[in-house]
């Protein structure tokens, strides 16, 4: 079953493109990532998806009910954390979590508990009484999840929820939605590509305003690491290290990104695929006499993925 | 219920913010000056005439006093929450754009009635020294209460077309003293114009009240103008919506 049904999603803030013809689902229970750099269009789906603002065309369905016809209903049965994380600063966290309670229909005499369960999943006891214009980013941002959670919303919209946060928080908060997740259905939004393979069952990634790829982490990286690179930093006559490069077996291509201070030198190195040179190339450089300061693979970045994907889809486009 | 969430959390913020007292005590000082040498004035020179003519300066002081009040008070209902944001978790929360709308004008309403009431203090402090007459008092004091909801719905609608409250303050302001001038040019309208400038003035419609007089035709008009704002309110925040941006 399907809890979030979008189709053909168009967005136009005046002449300027929002996003455009974006069309997906996501199925109950599940936790899908939303991945795209600044601009692309996450936070405007996700606004037209809580019923923020409506699309210019196109339609959504929240649990079977419509965005545009049914938006009461669709509030109701949603949680929304907007990215800039507002909240009344003039309020201490417990009146600021009961006034929402209020406004999401958790009637009277439960509202009291449902204030205090939240504060405990998010961690919130020790601050439950400050002022929330006194609190840290990291507490804001959990006051912002806690709001969300009132209501056991059966959808939950989180636009970059661990942005802001430190190492240990983001954890925190990762598993705190990892958790979440068995029982609801969550988007979230990032432009951490670690983040969404350790959270998220599949992920969507969108450009400019339009959708580039939906998958899962593992299909999505399997698609894009054809061929695996290794940065090497050594110490040494460069044109000689290049070539010691070149001529180790598996190797495709070595290029020479810059020659840094104190002699040392880039290079990256591109291999065959399932070729695992990291030894050779140390043993080389060893041999030679030369320093070694840096051997390792390059990591998918979100970069990467983006150049791949989307010099695929404008080549596909000019075909 | 939804408003009475919303209306609660404004009078909180009201009074946490110290806003509402320093609206009040201004209100009440300034207020209190005016009718204390309104008072001298009469006691020195008119003498008989008090009852009604007392009243009628006071009254009319004190309009000009809510004149630049209750700006102050409306001004942050939109903009605070558009410039914070929040008015994002209001929109995406299942609350009707009616509810939000009800909650803050009627917080607004609730603290200056509150500034209203403690006013009262003056004509029981002259009960003690002479007998003041209830029905005049309480005309006064129905107008008053008529005027200052319309420039509260005035000052709610110019708050929900910006997210900077200095300039919703200043609008509004700008606003309701167009509204006080509106029939005073007499030598470019023509005498019809004017007529029917005349039943527009927001401060025309105020000087029956003071002098004891309620005409239903005002307490329509004032009615009448209170719903047009809100309404206007309702509308502007729908155009935002339409339009993407807060």
């Amino acid at each position: 079953m399907n809890a979030i049904e979008v189709e053909h999603l168009t967005k136009f803030y005046g002449p300027a493109r929002g996003v455009e013809d974006i069309s997906f689902n996501v199925k109950a229970g599940e936790i899908m990532g939303f991945l795209g750099p600044n601009g692309s269009g996450k936070t405007t789906t996700m606004r037209i998806l809580t019923c923020f603002f409506p699309p210019t065309s196109g339609t959504a369905r929240i649990c079977g009910h419509n965005i545009l016809t049914d938006s009461l209903a669709v509030r109701q049965k949603t949680g929304y954390l907007p990215e800039s994380v507002p909240l009344y600063l003039d309020m201490p966290v417990f009146s600021y979590l009961r006034f929402f309670a209020e406004v999401k229909g958790i009637t009277t005499k439960s509202r009291k508990g449902k204030v205090d369960e939240v504060i405990g999943a998010c961690g919130l006891d020790s601050v439950a009484h400050r002022l929330i214009g006194k609190l840290s980013k990291g507490y804001r941002q959990r006051v912002g999840i806690a709001q969300s959670l009132l209501n056991d919303p059966e959808v939950l919209i989180l636009d970059e929820p661990t942005i802001g946060l430190d190492p240990k928080q983001i954890i925190e908060i990762r598993n705190l939605i990892r958790g979440l997740g068995s029982k609801r259905t969550v988007i979230l939004s990032t432009h951490i590509l670690p983040e969404v393979s350790m959270t998220c069952d599949r992920v969507i990634i969108i450009h400019k305003g339009r959708l580039v790829a939906v998958d899962t982490p593992a299909n999505l990286i399997k698609r894009l690491q054809q061929t695996p690179r290794i940065i090497v930093k050594a110490g040494g006559p460069s044109e000689k290290i290049k070539d010691a490069l070149g001529s180790l077996p598996g190797v495709v291509a070595v290029t020479q990104k810059q020659s840094g201070s104190q002699g040392l030198h880039s290079f990256q190195v591109e291999t065959q695929e399932g070729v695992h040179l990291i030894n050779s190339i140390a043993r080389t450089i060893d041999n030679h006499n030369w320093t070694l300061q840096e051997v390792r693979p390059v990591d998918m970045t979100l970069e990467d993925i983006f150049i791949h994907l989307v010099t695929e889809e404008e080549g596909a486009d000019t075909t | 219920m939804n408003t009475f969430a919303i209306m609660k959390r404004e009078l909180k913020s009201y009074f946490t913010s110290l806003i509402a007292y320093v609206v009040i005590a201004i209100f009440l000082i300034i207020s209190g000056y005016f009718f204390y040498t309104n008072l001298v004035m009469f006691v020195m020179w008119v003498g008989s005439d008090v009852k009604l003519g007392l009243w009628q300066y006071t009254f009319h002081d004190m309009r000009f006093i809510m004149l630049l009040l209750i700006p102050l008070l409306t001004m942050r209902l939109f903009a605070e929450e558009k410039k914070l944001g929040t008015i994002e978790l209001l929109y995406t929360n299942p609350i009707r754009d009616a509810e939000i709308v009800a909650g803050k004008y009627l917080s607004c309403l609730t603290v200056f009635i509150i500034m209203l009431f403690l006013t009262l203090l003056y004509p029981v402090l002259l009960e003690v020294v002479f007998s003041v007459e209830i029905g005049p008092l309480l005309a006064g004091y129905i107008g008053l209460l008529l005027l200052g909801a319309a420039f509260i719905a005035c000052g709610i609608f110019i708050s929900s077309l910006t997210e900077n409250q200095i300039v919703a303050a200043m609008a509004t302001v700008g606003v309701l003293v167009f509204f006080w001038f509106i029939d005073w040019n007499e030598g470019i309208a023509g005498e019809q114009a004017v007529e029917v400038l005349h039943r527009l003035s927001l401060f025309e419609h105020f000087t029956n009240f003071t002098k004891g007089v309620i005409d239903i035709s005002d307490i329509v008009y004032y009615v009448s103008l209170i719903a047009f704002f809100l309404f206007c309110t309702l509308c502007s925040l729908e155009v935002r919506k339409w339009s993407g941006n807060k």
